[in-house]
């Protein structure tokens, strides 16, 4: 074993499933990059290098490089899915995402149930998301709220590589579409991951700190704020669970409420716009069925309700950091009664 | 200062590079003889005794419970009781100036896969060259970090290799057979592609199977709560190591193999969790529970064989072992030295592991 990137865990992972599967291709922009240009080939392997080595290892036929037309491809992508294909389409920025929603929305996530259960549509559509970047606004969104509202699609936010990697495996075998977010400030992040290829259920939430007082959901990369934030309250005497769903749909609701039961305080944090996303379904699900064993209110540590800023200074006051969940935390642990023997 | 005696954190595990006291056992004063317990060593893999190296009385507690501190850092010292306050102080000050923690990870051995005719077989090796060969075969669902505090203890003598067996660890996934004898095929495997010849052998519980179907190619046996001597199993843990998912679960299921569960730590379970995970494992762990516990019982005995054998053979077991009964160690051939541990489960080579190292010395005749 060894340690590896969160982007060498991507790059293990498809390229492991390539090697095992014919049917698994590859296909989006500057995937390899080069394709039809004199010059480099394999120049680019995705806009930050992912896919890097695809190419040259499994060839043009399975790496496909296409033209700057995401409802083209990704609809080429959702019928060869359908016909027997296992592709991984990338999206780059899940912010252009938009352009093919009705390829996503109703197509691909409605095929298996508009032909009465005999269509399988095995399509991973890789994509990045979230802030940090200095990417601006139109570079920077965590739409994932929107994928996970649609039924019919899988939804995957690895929070690490070794997470990436089982998860990526997982993806890729699943008979269904899946969407798996990359955050862009993970790929340089290292972790031991295993050499041989492993996976990741869907739908089981993962601990990556278990306590007493206080419960902290937490998605992608704000996993490992929120672990950090569990880390320095521990030190102050607040003993916490943190949660990792690892995928918003299907969605481990039901160790959130046990762990919701066992402390009787929640913090949810998403990096996510405030309104209509992760925090707030989690929220509202938890309100809805674990009522009685709160304590004090749910406190939700989101970014506020705007584009995400260009301005270097006011990117970093828009994305939650540790400060703000430890302080969301405190809050929630001085409000309410105590917890009942 | 010639009855000072320094206590420093053990290295237990080849691996360890910190570890925190978790309890002193003994307070500062009181008397303490060679080989008892002065303080309870927590890594992030599992918490273990300390065993005094002299006899005297604590005169020191240098290090607080619940602080990490580097390998080899001064935790305490034992005086024979000639020592004042001023000489101890000077000790300390001066064992202090003088340590330099070991430069991380530049001198822990790493396990490399070797290529055999069943596949790849992870070892980790570790002792000098020239040494007898001794071979340490883990358990069902076990690998080779299992014998993490007994190898280094065993390679002061012997050239020691503990593997990974077929469907565990870095190991092939594809299993040869899952019986004793496939399994055990796959252990002469691994010593031809290495060229080792006879060799002194240590297994645990379903290793210790593998190793009596071996005994032919040993110089001496040493048979940790072997499998193979007796009908019983819990088949508890066996079923419900295969089916456990979650750290709770697995949590759970784990603290079987100990006489005190709090032993356990997280990182041994995560890493329990990780193996199971990987491509294959999950067949290869029912294809041997059903070769060789189907119907909840073990179906193959090795009595015979064990009967048979020329070779010095240690039987060790756990009184406390609830994975397969102490009993299986009674009415055992003459020939066989018997060696049962008190208040100690299923896995004596992490909870006894300096009692069982010394066990092990003598019945290979070092």
């Amino acid at each position: 074993m060894a340690r590896k990137s969160f982007r060498q865990a991507v790059n293990e992972a498809i390229s492991q499933e390539m090697a095992r599967d014919p049917r698994v291709i590859v296909m989006g922009e500057d995937i390899a990059g080069g394709m039809g240009a004199p010059g480099e080939d394999d120049a680019w392997g995705g806009p930050l290098g992912v896919t890097k080595g695809l190419m040259p290892q499994f060839g043009r036929e399975r790496v496909l490089d296409t033209p700057i037309t995401e409802s083209g491809f990704i609809g080429a992508a959702a019928g060869a899915a359908l016909t027997g294909l296992r592709p991984i389409a990338d999206l780059m920025f899940v912010d252009f995402m938009g352009v093919c929603f009705d390829q996503i929305f109703n197509q691909a996530a409605k095929f298996k149930y508009m032909f009465g259960g005999k269509a399988r549509t095995p399509l991973v559509i890789r994509t990045m998301y979230g802030a940090g970047f200095r990417a601006a606004s139109q570079h920077s969104q965590c739409l994932y709220p929107l994928f996970t509202h649609v039924p019919g699609l899988k939804v995957v936010i690895p929070s690490s590589p070794y997470e990436a990697k089982g998860l990526m495996i997982a993806a890729i075998r699943d008979d269904d579409p899946v969407i798996f977010f990359e955050h862009k400030m993970l790929y340089d992040v290292e972790d031991e991951v295993p050499d041989e290829p492993y996976t990741l259920p869907f739908g089981e939430a993962n601990l990556t700190r278990e306590g007493e007082d206080l419960t902290i959901v937490a998605l992608g990369r704000m996993v490992t704020l929120a672990n950090e934030a569990a880390d320095r309250l521990g030190g102050q005497g607040i003993s916490c669970t943190v949660i990792d769903p690892r995928t918003t749909s299907p969605l481990d609701i039901e160790t959130i409420l046990e762990e919701v039961r066992a402390t009787g305080r929640l913090v949810v944090v998403d990096e996510a716009s405030p309104r209509c996303n992760m925090a707030t379904d989690i929220s509202a699900q938890v309100a809805e069925r674990a009522f009685e064993a709160l304590r004090a209110p749910i406190r939700m540590v989101s970014p506020p309700h705007t584009p995400v800023p260009f301005s270097p200074a006011l990117e970093d006051l828009y994305v939650p950091d540790v400060e703000k969940i430890i302080q969301a935390a405190r809050t929630a642990m001085a409000a309410g009664g105590r917890k009942a023997a | 200062m010639a009855g000072l005696r320094a206590l420093v954190m053990p290295k237990m595990g080849l691996a360890m590079t910190e570890g925190m006291v978790a309890a002193w056992r003994k307070a500062p004063g009181e008397p303490v003889a060679a080989g008892e317990d002065v303080a309870d060593i927590e890594t992030s893999k599992i918490t273990a005794g300390y065993e005094s190296p002299a006899t005297g009385s604590l005169r020191r507690q240098v290090v607080k419970p619940g602080v990490m501190v580097p390998v080899g850092t001064l935790i305490g010292v034992i005086d024979d009781g000639t020592a004042d306050d001023a000489e101890i102080d000077a000790f300390i000050a001066a064992r202090q100036a003088a340590f330099v923690p070991a430069a991380e990870a530049a001198s822990v051995p790493a396990p490399v896969r070797v290529a055999t005719e069943i596949g790849p077989v992870q070892v980790l090796e570790a002792g000098p060259q020239e040494a007898a060969p001794l071979v340490l075969i883990h358990g069902f669902g076990g690998d080779l970090n299992n014998w993490l505090f007994l190898q280094p203890l065993l390679a002061a003598r012997f050239r020691t290799f503990a593997i990974d067996l077929p469907g565990h660890g870095g190991s092939t996934k594809t299993l040869p057979g899952g019986n004793f004898a496939a399994l055990a095929r796959a252990v002469a495997a691994f010593l031809r592609a290495r060229g080792i010849g006879p060799a002194h052998l240590v297994g645990h519980s379903l290793g210790g199977a593998v190793a009596l179907a071996l005994a032919p190619q040993s110089l001496s046996l040493s048979l940790i709560s072997p499998a193979g001597l007796g009908a019983e199993i819990n088949m508890d843990y066996i079923s419900g190591f295969i089916a456990a998912r979650r750290a709770r679960e697995m949590q759970a299921v784990l603290a079987m193999l100990f006489a005190d569960p709090a032993l356990i730590g997280r990182d041994m379970v995560e890493g329990v969790l990780r193996y199971k995970r990987l491509d294959g494992v999950a067949a290869a762990l029912q294809a041997i529970a059903a070769a060789n516990f189907a119907n909840g019982r073990q179906n193959t005995s090795l009595r015979a064989t064990l009967a048979a054998i020329r070779v010095p053979t240690l039987v060790v077991w756990g009184e406390a072992d609830r994975i397969i009964p102490a009993a299986h160690a009674d009415a055992l051939p003459a020939s066989v030295r018997v060696v049962r541990f008190p208040e100690t489960g299923h896995m004596a080579q992490m909870e006894r592991a300096a009692d069982l190292a010394r066990h092990i010395l003598d019945i290979a005749g070092m």
